[in-house]
């Protein structure tokens, strides 16, 4: 680092005391989570009645969890803000779920997805969740089956797998591409059935605005109602967050369009320490960027890695059809750089590479910000019948958009946000540095380290959701119930008058622009500057440009209608309001993490190939943010990583 | 292209709504329908005027959240697609489009285009699940299924819940919402058990719902942006009949 960095960027943050995971026992790591499960203690079936839990969010994590803590006899209330707990957005996941079940008696184990898991992260998750996360794996998929999951079959009537990026065994199960949908559908059945029961109430449409904590504990939520406009205050023994990613930062990604950090932001504004805010994840296979109106952006599964082969023109500029360049004129430029691996090199990897070529101008397309995606070798090779069977609804999808025919024409491809590693900090009972706070599924920086696999965030949400957190939780509730709170508490005053006034403060700017105009631009600057490749310089353009903008939004912002009704321009305010305070600390997060890591490419930091140079002396921590006021600059917690299990050296895919 | 939307806008849920005109200039063919109401809401938000509520979540046509009729068809004139799904290119330059909520008595509307589906929530609570504790699963492997039992199964599963099958239906009928559930359960061994207290159960509250009886018009399947068959409602209603011959 320069002397002129060095004196500039300590103003940014300052640096706290260190943080460590207390919960995990020590051990052989493949005896901690039997080791937790026995020392933790339990709530006699009895007491559970009187033990309430807030569950906030219903996608895998949420729903699953919910479901498993209202069959255990907790009483539970669950709040979504869509019309109902089956749509959040899991349901969006195509590709797969992992399993370390070696059905395919191709060498796989708990140890293997492991080490795969931790090896894909590029060495900055905790060893003993992601080995707990590879033992769990497995009965997920039992319980599933057993919920009617329809996963794809083979003639024997046996579960099918397939391989998926980052990996070279075949652990993958999947329903077509609608995974997500229908485990989704599976754990929110359970939902519905405990809702049936009477030990689950769910309230739609619904959004967190607050957290109240009352005695050094999380013990409830302000939540808006979003068809009457009432706020009203909801309280439990404990709250667990399940609210998702983050990646609507960055305005177009591949989430749906709802999908916000409304929830995880709140809460680290209550205290919750937020880490590694600036790991996320870019998907190498989504559909290119068609205009300037775009919504979102689409992502096909990059199952479709298995059987395409990427390619670009090997002349820059060739203008060509793609059937009329010959082989020999097209540059396979995984298949080149990475030969062990090829089109499955995990998605970091995929999508710079992808990046690199267009750059350089090898790209096609409008724009040229395209790469190709070709099946013709695999229809040539397995049929047509074949490749429908795997991928019909992608090819089905792809057409819907682009009105071109990817059976007779390469798809063409270009990376988009799609998922995010950082969230907030959790220790391995899942908890948050709130005490009763406990965070689920994408909304927690787990166990994905700076990269993620494929097929590896529906394995997580579930994995939380069924196994974890329902033991975990359990013994935190068994010292509970605590003492019952109302609306009359001072912390729940409090909330509630801030969420009022906040809300009134929207509306009460009257300005010229819409929420959707913020969004536009602070998506733009996150996307330049804290996308695929960081560079200090872009970094601090990005700072000042995101602290401008939110001044900007606070006095110019124009949010019609009024507060008690269906408002979403309202909502959309807030969650861009808070997507302008967590584009700052992902920037400052980027900039502070002076190495490159799996998704989080530091262009000062690569090799002479231009792969990513990670700095283990200096990095090889989880960094765990504190907000210190609203002017203050945030601090810096470092939760340092230790390698045991998985040897601590340079990703190699080639 | 230009077009000019006549959209549905009613307040709340009791006062009267009405038809209004609205032009949308200077779009392209590749936006899809939900990114020209964008647009329209954009501009309205920058007047002072109150946007148009609808629903839309994934854009992607699988949370099921979205859902016009739009000129008179539930999702709007291409088959197979959600609304979110549905691109200007299907229409013409000039044309004058109709855009209007579900229209079913189960289905309330709550502000301009959106609705409220919670019905169809509660008919799922009344049994369309398997019941199976976590934890308490065998292992996944002990459980065979014939492929072509799980690829129809699967056929039936990926039903959205998006409600247009209700919308089309003279009868405002959820039978191949209902079917759909009956179907993916019944054609697997896991879903055998229950397989007539399911039925029983999701019919009755259907019905109390207010959702009315199928008489096999079939206006459901041709707006299924899934394109579920209706042989799930011929599914449901066999096990219906069995089930009402089981129980007495």
């Amino acid at each position: 680092m320069s002397d002129t960095a060095a004196a500039s960027v300590p103003a940014l943050f300052t640096v706290g005391t260190p943080i460590a995971d207390t919960k995990t026992p020590s051990g052989p790591i493949e005896e901690r989570w039997d080791a937790r499960r026995f020392d933790a203690r339990l709530v006699n079936p009895a007491n559970r009645r009187a033990l309430s839990v807030i569950v906030v969010g219903t996608g895998l994590a949420g729903g699953s969890a919910a479901a498993t803590l209202g069959e255990a006899g907790y009483r539970v209330e669950v709040f979504c803000f869509q019309d109902s707990p089956r749509r959040a957005h899991s349901i969006a996941a195509q590709g797969g779920i992992n399993a370390a079940k070696n059905y395919r008696n191709d060498g796989d184990s708990a140890m293997r997805l492991f080490y795969d898991t931790v090896k894909g992260g590029d060495f900055r998750a905790r060893e003993s969740n992601v080995y707990r996360l590879a033992q769990v794996s497995v009965d997920i998929i039992d319980q599933c089956v057993a919920q009617g999951v329809p996963f794809a079959r083979e003639y024997g009537g046996l579960l099918d797998n397939r391989s998926f990026g980052g990996v070279q065994v075949s652990r993958t199960f999947y329903a077509r591409g609608q995974t997500g949908q229908q485990l989704l559908l599976g754990a929110y059945q359970a939902l519905e059935r405990q809702v049936g029961a009477g030990t689950v109430s769910v309230h739609a449409r619904h959004e967190m605005l607050d957290v109240i904590i009352a005695d050094g504990r999380a013990r409830g939520v302000v939540v808006r109602n979003l068809v009457t406009g009432e706020v009203s205050a909801h309280f439990a023994d404990a709250v667990v967050l399940a609210t998702g990613g983050y990646s609507n930062a960055f305005y177009l990604s591949t989430n749906a369009v709802g999908c916000n950090a409304t929830a995880i932001w709140r809460a680290h504004r209550r205290g919750a320490l937020f880490a590694n805010p600036c790991f996320t994840q870019i998907h190498p296979t989504c559909i290119p960027v068609s205009g300037e109106h775009q919504s979102k952006l689409t992502l096909m599964s990059e199952s479709l890695r298995n059987d395409g082969r990427i390619w670009v023109p090997a002349r820059a500029g060739d203008s060509r059809l793609p059937s009329e360049i010959p082989k020999t004129e097209r540059d396979y430029f995984l298949e080149r750089r990475y030969p062990a691996f090829g089109n499955l090199v995990p998605r970091d990897v995929a999508s710079r590479a992808a990046k690199n070529v267009c750059d350089r101008g090898f790209g096609v397309g409008p724009g040229g910000l395209g790469v190709y995606l070709d099946f013709a070798d695999a229809i040539a090779r397995l049929g047509r019948s074949v490749i429908e069977e795997r991928y019909g609804n992608l090819f089905d999808m792809y057409q819907q958009i682009t009105a071109e025919d990817p059976y007779r024409a390469p798809m063409r491809i270009y990376p988009a946000v799609h998922y995010t590693m950082g969230g907030l900090w959790v220790d391995y009972d899942l908890q948050s540095t709130i005490p009763g706070l406990f965070v689920i599924g994408e909304a927690n920086f787990s166990d994905h380290g700076a990269n993620r696999l494929g097929a590896s965030a529906l394995m997580q949400g579930l994995a939380d959701g069924y196994f974890v957190l329902p033991t975990t939780l359990a013994h935190y509730l068994s010292v509970g119930p605590f003492e019952k709170l109302d609306e009359r508490h001072p912390a729940a005053r409090e909330a509630l008058a801030a969420v009022q006034d906040r809300i009134s403060r929207l509306l009460g700017i009257k300005g010229r622009r819409s929420p959707v105009f913020f969004h536009k631009q602070l998506g733009a600057l996150l996307w330049d500057h804290c996308g695929m490749e960081r560079t200090r310089e872009g970094l601090l353009t990005a700072l000042g440009a995101i602290r401008t903008l939110r001044d900007e939004f606070w006095s110019d912002v124009k949010v019609a209608g009024g507060t008690q009704e269906l408002n979403q321009a309202l909502e959309r305010a807030g969650r861009v309001a808070d997507f302008l305070e967590l584009g700052e600390l992902m920037c400052i997060d980027a900039l502070h993490r002076d190495e490159s890591c799996g998704c989080h490419f530091r262009a000062e930091h690569q090799t002479q190939d231009g792969e990513a140079l990670r700095d283990d002396k200096d990095f090889a921590y989880v960094a765990a943010w504190e907000r210190s006021g609203e002017a203050g600059p945030p601090i810096l917690h470092k939760e340092k990583l230790t390698f045991k299990y998985v040897e601590l050296k340079a990703r190699s895919y080639t | 292209m230009n077009v000019t939307l006549r959209i549905w806008r009613q307040e709340s849920p009791v006062q009267p709504g009405r038809m209004i005109p609205y032009q949308v200039e200077d779009i392209s063919p590749d936006m899809s329908f939900l990114e020209v109401l964008d647009v329209l809401n954009e501009r309205l938000t920058v007047a002072g005027e109150d946007p148009v509520a609808f629903d839309s979540d994934c854009r992607e046509g699988i949370c099921g959240m979205c859902g016009l009729v739009i000129d008179g068809v539930a999702h709007g004139p291409q088959a197979l697609v959600t609304t979110c799904q549905l691109h200007m290119r299907s229409f013409a330059d000039g044309a004058v489009i109709d855009v209007e909520p579900w229209r079913a008595g189960p289905f309330p509307i709550v502000k301009d285009l959106v609705v409220d589906r919670g019905s169809l929530d509660r008919i799922i609570e009344a049994g369309g699940y398997i019941s199976i504790p976590t934890g308490s699963a065998p292992e996944a492997h002990s459980i065979l299924v014939p492929k072509d039992d799980a690829d129809a199964a699967f056929d039936a599963a990926t039903c959205i819940g998006c409600g247009a099958c209700v919308a089309a239906c003279p009868n405002g009928s959820a039978a191949l919402f209902l079917g759909a559930k009956i179907t993916h359960l019944g054609l697997l061994p896991q879903g055998q058990p229950e397989r007539r207290s399911r039925v029983l159960g999701m019919v009755t509250r259907h019905d109390e719902e207010g959702f009315g009886g199928c008489t096999q018009i079939g206006e459901c399947t041709a707006v299924c942006p899934k394109g579920i068959q209706l042989d799930v409602i011929s599914r449901y209603h066999r096990d219906m009949l069995s089930a009402l011959l089981h129980s007495g």
